[in-house]
């Protein structure tokens, strides 16, 4: 794979969507849609993603899209995959044809989790990507259950009483590994080529596959708008968010950092963190150190690397 | 009667009738969903599936929810889409109701009328489908099996007409009808066919050669209020749909349908207005206090939106006084269909007094007795013309108050 070459593919998400600058979303959705040469029908939930690309009577979507409602994007693209495999099977079509939902991680992990994981049950011929940017950034960053501990959001507050998220975030990735499903992936867009591998792959797979892909947000992370991928790598890079996948049930990590970085290089460059420097939270920081290298000691057991 | 030859009479459920209709539509999706009473719908649609007998792809979904954002995706790639429910099922679905004919999807389902929870109960009353009078899908109600089976067919007619392009529910009683064993007449699986014809969908997904953007956001600056106005007049449009898909299928069945079903009306002074199956047991009633010699009707509507409040004012205007009876609450005000009936009788030169009875709540019986009671007390509005008290309620238990 060569990055030239992907840079000719057409773009199916155009330029001139009113997503913030250096928003992590509309890169996640280009490369993943750089992983397959066939007609692709997205789906979206509601969310940043949905209202800054279909602003009616504009669209950047240059290709078949839908969105209904927030936490039903797996149901609603698993009806268009039942529609088109009847139509095909009575001989109305004859076109191959990809499908692909994009959830946030608030209509991913929290409002749409029984939906997607409906959809992923019934084996639906599709791809499900949670672009995950750990909270509610459409609606003005409020936790969900994939932001850190340790995180402000602004149902999160941090004050004398309270430092920030008081949970551990949810691991959807073994959520969606545990539906024993052809495929489950995690990714990044710091790493392009890992990215579109594995959407390539998840497209590729007969039945249902699920991509969970880190994609920073500069407004609700505290971050300058030139950093998103910075950020995201350094998520890899600290083991914070670890690329691996699991195909028919067999773990398989993909990148292991030749030197794994302290979590605190990663909170740093967040003003979402901010507050976990100061003295009297410090603990925290070193909590979810030991929180991340247990979570890491575990990947590398089930894929085999401990 | 010679064009329906091959008629099959069976004895059924409503239900039985309804799954039925749906194999002879044989809709290139079906979503299921089991929720009591209509689960017997979904599990007779499964052994098609299972023998063969339909073409349909089965999404068997895990809630309401779901079920209908399935019907939305199905319908908006192109394909004829039905599913079912009842009660807390409609309810869990109410949200993408309105994005259902907000997106101008033409779905079909049929709703076994059950009443909502708390307390939890599983028989009918309709406060699930007049909770959903706002969505934008056209309502039609069905006194028994037959009605049901007749009103699935025409609805993909309706719903599917490109005038019209929105979703329709077929509304009938839950266990009255939904279990009920009664006599219907199936008409001939290739006439039912043709009746409905193909789906021919507009600007479907899977047109992939011309893409299309479906659910955008449409705000401040934008054209929300023009598509809102666009699907009211769709509504609008759907009177005079409705009533030629009901032409055409007398063609098939000999079985005529319009906005509503007179019975006696005409010289009557009196008369009930109601929905579904307790219009069986007033009929019964008016039969025996004709014989008694009094003056007595019965309108029960079968189109409840788009709301025929022309027809009606005209079919009603020469009665003394006219009772509403509503298998549903709106607490703090009358029942929601004597809200439609007062509304479309109000501008009327002379009308008749009108009154309102709650019945049938969560299952309980409106039998002869209650309807009876209906009449009598109509009979003393008519001779004094005067109400003593516009909304009451048939067979109330007389029971000590705690809260």
């Amino acid at each position: 794979m060569k990055i030239k070459d992907l840079t000719e593919k057409k773009e199916r998400l155009t330029s001139g969507h009113r997503l913030c600058a250096g928003c992590g979303a509309p890169i996640v959705v280009r490369q993943i849609l750089m992983g397959t040469d066939k007609p692709v029908v997205v789906g979206c939930s509601t969310g940043c993603l949905e209202v800054s690309t279909t602003i009616y009577p504009s669209t950047a979507w240059d290709t078949p899209y839908i969105h209904s409602a927030f936490e039903n994007v797996g149901a609603t693209i698993s009806g268009v995959e039942a529609a088109y495999q009847s139509l095909k099977r009575q001989g109305k079509l004859d076109k191959e044809i990809k499908f692909v939902a994009f959830g946030g991680d608030g209509g991913t992990y929290d409002i749409g989790f029984q939906s997607l994981s409906g959809a992923m049950e019934r084996g639906h011929d599709m791809v499900y990507v949670c672009y995950d940017n750990e909270a509610y950034m459409n609606t003005g960053i409020q936790r969900s259950s994939s932001t850190p501990r340790g995180a402000w959001t602004t149902t999160s507050q941090v004050g004398k009483a309270e430092p920030g998220k008081k949970q551990n975030r949810k691991n959807l990735t073994a959520c969606i590994a545990a539906h024993d499903i052809p495929y489950v992936a995690q990714s990044s867009p710091s790493s392009w080529k890992d990215l579109v591998k594995k959407s390539t792959k998840a497209f590729d797979i007969k039945g249902p596959a699920f991509l969970n892909v880190i994609a920073p947000c500069p407004r609700g992370w505290r971050h300058p708008s030139d950093q998103a991928l910075r950020i995201a790598k350094l998520a890899v890079e600290t083991c914070f968010w670890p690329l691996y996948e699991v195909e028919d049930g067999e773990w398989k990590l993909n990148y292991k950092p030749k030197e794994k970085k302290p979590l605190a290089e990663w909170l740093k460059t967040q003003g979402r963190f901010k507050h976990l420097f100061k003295p009297e939270n410090e603990h925290i920081i070193e909590e979810l150190q030991a929180k991340v290298d247990k979570d890491w000691e575990r990947l590398l057991k089930l894929c085999g690397e401990a | 009667m010679k064009n329906i030859s091959k008629k099959r009479v069976v004895a059924t459920t409503g239900n039985g009738a309804v799954a039925e209709a749906m194999k002879q539509i044989n809709p290139d999706v079906l979503v299921a969903y089991p929720i009591t009473p209509q689960t017997a719908i979904v599990q007779d649609f499964s052994q098609f599936v299972a023998d063969g007998a339909v073409d349909s792809e089965y999404v068997t979904v895990e809630s309401e929810h779901s079920s209908m954002s399935a019907c939305i995706g199905a319908s908006a790639a192109g394909a004829r889409v039905m599913t079912a429910t009842s009660s807390q099922g409609l309810a869990l679905m109410h949200e993408m109701l309105y994005i259902a004919a907000g997106s101008r999807l033409p779905i079909i389902m049929p709703n076994v009328n059950r009443a909502l929870s708390a307390p939890i109960n599983i028989h009918c009353d309709h406060s699930d489908s007049m909770g959903a009078r706002d969505t934008g899908w056209i309502q039609l109600y069905s006194e028994n099996a037959q009605e049901a089976y007749d009103n699935t067919i025409q609805a993909v007619r309706i719903a599917e007409n490109k005038k019209v392009l929105l979703p329709v529910m077929v509304n009938l009683d839950g266990f009255i009808i939904s279990h009920g064993i009664e006599k219907a007449e199936f008409i001939e699986d290739r006439k039912v066919k043709s009746f409905v014809g193909e789906r021919k969908p507009f600007l479907p997904l899977l047109d992939v050669d011309n893409p299309v953007t479906y659910g955008p956001f449409d705000g401040l600056g934008g054209y929300f209020m023009e598509h809102k106005k666009n699907q009211a007049d769709a509504m609008e449009r759907a009177r005079d749909v409705i009533l030629e898909a009901a032409e055409d299928f007398a063609k098939i069945s000999g079985r005529k349908y319009g906005f509503f079903e007179e019975y006696l009306l005409d010289d009557a002074e009196i008369a009930i207005v109601t929905l579904n199956s307790s219009a069986g047991t007033t009929k019964h009633v008016i039969n025996e206090l004709r014989a008694e010699g009094l003056p007595v009707g019965l309108l029960k509507l079968r189109v409840f939106r788009p709301f025929p409040a022309k027809e009606l004012a005209e079919a009603l205007k020469h009665l003394k006084a006219v009772a509403v009876l509503d298998r549903a609450l709106s607490s703090g005000f009358v029942g929601p269909l004597f809200s439609e009936v007062q509304t479309a009788l109000f501008n009327l030169e002379t009308r008749p007094k009108v009154i309102n009875f709650i019945y049938g709540l969560g299952g309980r019986d409106y039998t002869l007795h209650e309807a009876r009671k209906a009449f009598e007390e109509l009979m003393t509005v008519a001779k004094t013309g005067k109400i003593k008290k516009t909304l009451g309620y048939l067979g109330l238990k007389e029971v000590e108050v705690l809260v």
